[in-house]
Protein backbone atom coordinates (compact mmCIF):
# COMPACT_ATOMS: atom_id res chain seq x y z
CA UNK A 1 0.00 0.00 0.00
CA UNK A 2 1.18 3.50 -0.82
CA UNK A 3 0.05 6.69 0.83
CA UNK A 4 0.22 10.36 -0.07
CA UNK A 5 -0.67 13.22 2.26
CA UNK A 6 -1.05 16.53 0.53
CA UNK A 7 -2.87 19.88 0.61
CA UNK A 8 -6.42 19.39 -0.60
CA UNK A 9 -6.36 21.83 -3.50
CA UNK A 10 -7.66 21.67 -7.06
CA UNK A 11 -4.07 22.06 -8.29
CA UNK A 12 -3.13 18.84 -6.47
CA UNK A 13 -5.66 16.71 -8.36
CA UNK A 14 -2.89 16.23 -10.94
CA UNK A 15 -0.39 15.22 -8.24
CA UNK A 16 -2.81 12.62 -6.85
CA UNK A 17 -3.54 11.32 -10.36
CA UNK A 18 0.19 10.88 -11.09
CA UNK A 19 0.65 9.12 -7.73
CA UNK A 20 -2.16 6.64 -8.47
CA UNK A 21 -1.04 6.18 -12.09
CA UNK A 22 2.33 4.96 -10.96
CA UNK A 23 0.64 2.06 -9.15
CA UNK A 24 -1.77 1.35 -12.01
CA UNK A 25 0.94 1.29 -14.64
CA UNK A 26 3.09 -1.15 -12.66
CA UNK A 27 0.20 -3.60 -12.81
CA UNK A 28 -0.75 -3.05 -16.45
CA UNK A 29 -4.08 -1.36 -15.83
CA UNK A 30 -6.13 -1.09 -19.07
CA UNK A 31 -6.53 2.42 -20.54
CA UNK A 32 -10.29 2.52 -20.09
CA UNK A 33 -10.08 1.58 -16.40
CA UNK A 34 -7.36 4.15 -15.92
CA UNK A 35 -9.51 6.87 -17.43
CA UNK A 36 -12.46 5.96 -15.21
CA UNK A 37 -10.17 6.08 -12.17
CA UNK A 38 -8.91 9.50 -13.32
CA UNK A 39 -12.46 10.81 -13.44
CA UNK A 40 -13.16 9.37 -9.98
CA UNK A 41 -10.06 11.14 -8.60
CA UNK A 42 -11.15 14.39 -10.24
CA UNK A 43 -14.61 14.12 -8.67
CA UNK A 44 -13.63 12.90 -5.22
CA UNK A 45 -10.41 14.82 -4.56
CA UNK A 46 -11.99 17.84 -6.24
CA UNK A 47 -14.91 17.64 -3.78
CA UNK A 48 -12.51 17.56 -0.83
CA UNK A 49 -10.60 20.52 -2.27
CA UNK A 50 -13.78 22.56 -2.72
CA UNK A 51 -15.83 21.68 0.32
CA UNK A 52 -14.03 19.85 3.14
CA UNK A 53 -12.22 22.82 4.66
CA UNK A 54 -13.80 25.75 2.84
CA UNK A 55 -12.64 28.52 3.04
CA UNK A 56 -9.43 27.20 4.61
CA UNK A 57 -6.99 24.81 2.97
CA UNK A 58 -6.61 21.50 4.75
CA UNK A 59 -4.83 18.26 4.03
CA UNK A 60 -6.04 14.99 2.64
CA UNK A 61 -4.53 11.53 2.56
CA UNK A 62 -4.86 9.23 -0.41
CA UNK A 63 -4.07 5.53 -0.06
CA UNK A 64 -3.76 3.18 -2.99
CA UNK A 65 -3.48 -0.54 -3.12
CA UNK A 66 -3.63 -2.97 -6.02
CA UNK A 67 -5.10 -6.27 -4.85
CA UNK A 68 -4.91 -9.70 -6.48
CA UNK A 69 -7.87 -12.04 -6.85
CA UNK A 70 -9.57 -10.15 -8.23
CA UNK A 71 -7.01 -7.79 -9.70
CA UNK A 72 -8.34 -4.43 -8.61
CA UNK A 73 -7.29 -1.02 -7.40
CA UNK A 74 -8.57 0.22 -4.05
CA UNK A 75 -8.24 3.95 -3.39
CA UNK A 76 -9.08 5.57 -0.05
CA UNK A 77 -9.57 9.32 0.35
CA UNK A 78 -9.31 10.64 3.91
CA UNK A 79 -9.87 14.17 5.15
CA UNK A 80 -10.51 15.84 8.51
CA UNK A 81 -12.98 18.36 7.15
CA UNK A 82 -16.68 18.77 7.80
CA UNK A 83 -18.52 15.43 7.90
CA UNK A 84 -19.95 14.75 4.48
CA UNK A 85 -21.40 11.52 3.14
CA UNK A 86 -21.65 11.86 -0.65
CA UNK A 87 -23.50 8.54 -0.85
CA UNK A 88 -26.38 9.89 1.25
CA UNK A 89 -27.46 12.12 -1.62
CA UNK A 90 -30.20 10.90 -3.97
CA UNK A 91 -29.09 10.11 -7.51
CA UNK A 92 -29.86 12.86 -10.01
CA UNK A 93 -32.76 12.37 -12.42
CA UNK A 94 -30.90 11.80 -15.66
CA UNK A 95 -34.05 11.72 -17.79
CA UNK A 96 -34.92 15.42 -17.45
CA UNK A 97 -34.58 17.88 -20.34
CA UNK A 98 -31.70 20.37 -20.50
CA UNK A 99 -33.92 23.15 -19.14
CA UNK A 100 -35.05 21.09 -16.15
CA UNK A 101 -31.67 19.69 -15.25
CA UNK A 102 -28.98 20.86 -12.96
CA UNK A 103 -25.75 19.01 -12.41
CA UNK A 104 -25.75 18.66 -8.64
CA UNK A 105 -24.69 15.17 -7.62
CA UNK A 106 -23.61 14.22 -11.12
CA UNK A 107 -19.96 13.70 -10.19
CA UNK A 108 -20.59 11.20 -7.43
CA UNK A 109 -23.21 9.52 -9.63
CA UNK A 110 -20.59 8.97 -12.35
CA UNK A 111 -18.23 7.50 -9.77
CA UNK A 112 -20.95 5.15 -8.47
CA UNK A 113 -21.72 3.99 -12.02
CA UNK A 114 -18.13 3.41 -13.13
CA UNK A 115 -16.52 1.95 -9.99
CA UNK A 116 -17.24 -1.59 -8.77
CA UNK A 117 -17.59 -0.56 -5.16
CA UNK A 118 -17.81 2.65 -3.16
CA UNK A 119 -18.15 3.07 0.59
CA UNK A 120 -18.11 5.91 3.09
CA UNK A 121 -17.59 6.12 6.82
CA UNK A 122 -17.00 8.91 9.29
CA UNK A 123 -14.62 7.77 11.96
CA UNK A 124 -12.43 9.58 14.51
CA UNK A 125 -13.20 12.93 12.94
CA UNK A 126 -12.33 11.71 9.44
CA UNK A 127 -14.28 11.33 6.23
CA UNK A 128 -13.14 8.04 4.75
CA UNK A 129 -14.27 7.34 1.21
CA UNK A 130 -13.14 4.16 -0.52
CA UNK A 131 -13.52 3.11 -4.12
CA UNK A 132 -12.66 -0.16 -5.80
CA UNK A 133 -12.26 -0.83 -9.49
CA UNK A 134 -11.45 -4.19 -11.04
CA UNK A 135 -8.98 -4.24 -13.94
CA UNK B 1 -6.22 21.32 -22.17
CA UNK B 2 -5.76 23.28 -25.40
CA UNK B 3 -8.71 25.25 -26.79
CA UNK B 4 -8.62 26.39 -30.41
CA UNK B 5 -11.28 28.85 -31.57
CA UNK B 6 -12.48 29.42 -35.12
CA UNK B 7 -15.07 32.08 -35.77
CA UNK B 8 -16.91 32.53 -39.05
CA UNK B 9 -19.64 35.19 -38.87
CA UNK B 10 -22.17 33.90 -36.37
CA UNK B 11 -20.62 30.41 -36.29
CA UNK B 12 -18.07 29.47 -33.68
CA UNK B 13 -16.09 26.25 -33.48
CA UNK B 14 -14.10 25.26 -30.42
CA UNK B 15 -11.65 22.39 -30.72
CA UNK B 16 -10.80 20.90 -27.34
CA UNK B 17 -7.66 18.90 -26.80
CA UNK B 18 -6.83 17.04 -23.58
CA UNK B 19 -8.92 16.70 -20.44
CA UNK B 20 -12.01 18.67 -19.53
CA UNK B 21 -11.98 18.37 -15.75
CA UNK B 22 -12.06 20.35 -12.51
CA UNK B 23 -8.77 22.06 -13.31
CA UNK B 24 -9.45 22.99 -16.93
CA UNK B 25 -13.23 23.55 -16.98
CA UNK B 26 -13.05 27.15 -15.68
CA UNK B 27 -10.92 28.06 -18.71
CA UNK B 28 -13.49 26.73 -21.15
CA UNK B 29 -16.20 28.52 -19.22
CA UNK B 30 -14.50 31.91 -19.44
CA UNK B 31 -13.58 31.31 -23.09
CA UNK B 32 -17.20 30.59 -23.91
CA UNK B 33 -18.52 33.44 -21.84
CA UNK B 34 -16.36 35.94 -23.70
CA UNK B 35 -17.16 34.66 -27.19
CA UNK B 36 -20.70 33.27 -27.26
CA UNK B 37 -22.55 36.60 -27.62
CA UNK B 38 -24.30 36.76 -31.00
CA UNK B 39 -23.28 33.21 -31.93
CA UNK B 40 -26.05 31.24 -33.64
CA UNK B 41 -24.17 28.06 -34.34
CA UNK B 42 -21.74 26.65 -31.80
CA UNK B 43 -19.68 23.58 -32.69
CA UNK B 44 -17.60 21.77 -30.09
CA UNK B 45 -15.06 19.42 -31.64
CA UNK B 46 -14.14 16.62 -29.22
CA UNK B 47 -11.88 14.60 -31.56
CA UNK B 48 -8.89 15.10 -29.26
CA UNK B 49 -10.76 15.23 -25.96
CA UNK B 50 -9.54 12.45 -23.67
CA UNK B 51 -12.20 12.64 -21.01
CA UNK B 52 -14.75 14.78 -19.30
CA UNK B 53 -15.69 14.96 -15.62
CA UNK B 54 -18.77 16.54 -14.04
CA UNK B 55 -17.07 19.95 -14.02
CA UNK B 56 -17.06 19.77 -17.83
CA UNK B 57 -20.62 18.44 -18.00
CA UNK B 58 -21.79 21.40 -15.94
CA UNK B 59 -20.43 23.80 -18.60
CA UNK B 60 -21.89 21.79 -21.48
CA UNK B 61 -25.30 21.97 -19.80
CA UNK B 62 -25.19 25.71 -19.12
CA UNK B 63 -23.91 26.37 -22.65
CA UNK B 64 -26.63 24.15 -24.14
CA UNK B 65 -29.24 26.20 -22.26
CA UNK B 66 -27.81 29.45 -23.67
CA UNK B 67 -27.65 28.06 -27.22
CA UNK B 68 -31.23 26.73 -26.98
CA UNK B 69 -32.24 30.40 -26.77
CA UNK B 70 -29.96 31.89 -29.41
CA UNK B 71 -29.30 29.14 -31.94
CA UNK B 72 -27.88 25.63 -31.92
CA UNK B 73 -25.03 23.68 -30.38
CA UNK B 74 -23.48 20.58 -31.88
CA UNK B 75 -20.81 18.29 -30.48
CA UNK B 76 -18.67 16.52 -33.06
CA UNK B 77 -16.22 13.62 -33.10
CA UNK B 78 -17.06 12.25 -29.66
CA UNK B 79 -14.84 9.29 -28.82
CA UNK B 80 -16.16 6.09 -27.27
CA UNK B 81 -15.00 6.89 -23.73
CA UNK B 82 -16.61 10.33 -23.67
CA UNK B 83 -19.75 8.85 -25.27
CA UNK B 84 -19.92 6.35 -22.40
CA UNK B 85 -19.97 9.25 -19.96
CA UNK B 86 -22.72 10.99 -21.95
CA UNK B 87 -24.73 7.73 -21.87
CA UNK B 88 -24.24 7.13 -18.14
CA UNK B 89 -25.29 10.66 -17.21
CA UNK B 90 -28.18 11.00 -19.67
CA UNK B 91 -26.33 13.80 -21.46
CA UNK B 92 -26.59 11.81 -24.70
CA UNK B 93 -30.29 12.76 -24.69
CA UNK B 94 -29.92 16.49 -24.11
CA UNK B 95 -26.95 17.22 -26.36
CA UNK B 96 -26.83 17.14 -30.14
CA UNK B 97 -24.02 14.76 -31.00
CA UNK B 98 -22.97 14.31 -34.63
Amino acid sequence: MKELTIDATVENIATVTDFIDEQLEQRGCPMKTKMQVHIAIDELFGNIAYYAYNPEIGIATVRVEVTDNPLAVVITFIDNGIPYDPLAKADPDITLSAEERNVGGLGIYMVKKTMDDISYEYKDGQNILRIKKKF
Amino acid sequence: MIITKKKDGTSLTLVLEGRLDTMTAPRLESDLRSSIDGIEKLVLDFASLEYISSAGLRILLSTQKIMNKQGSMVIRNVNEDVMDIFDITGFADILTIE
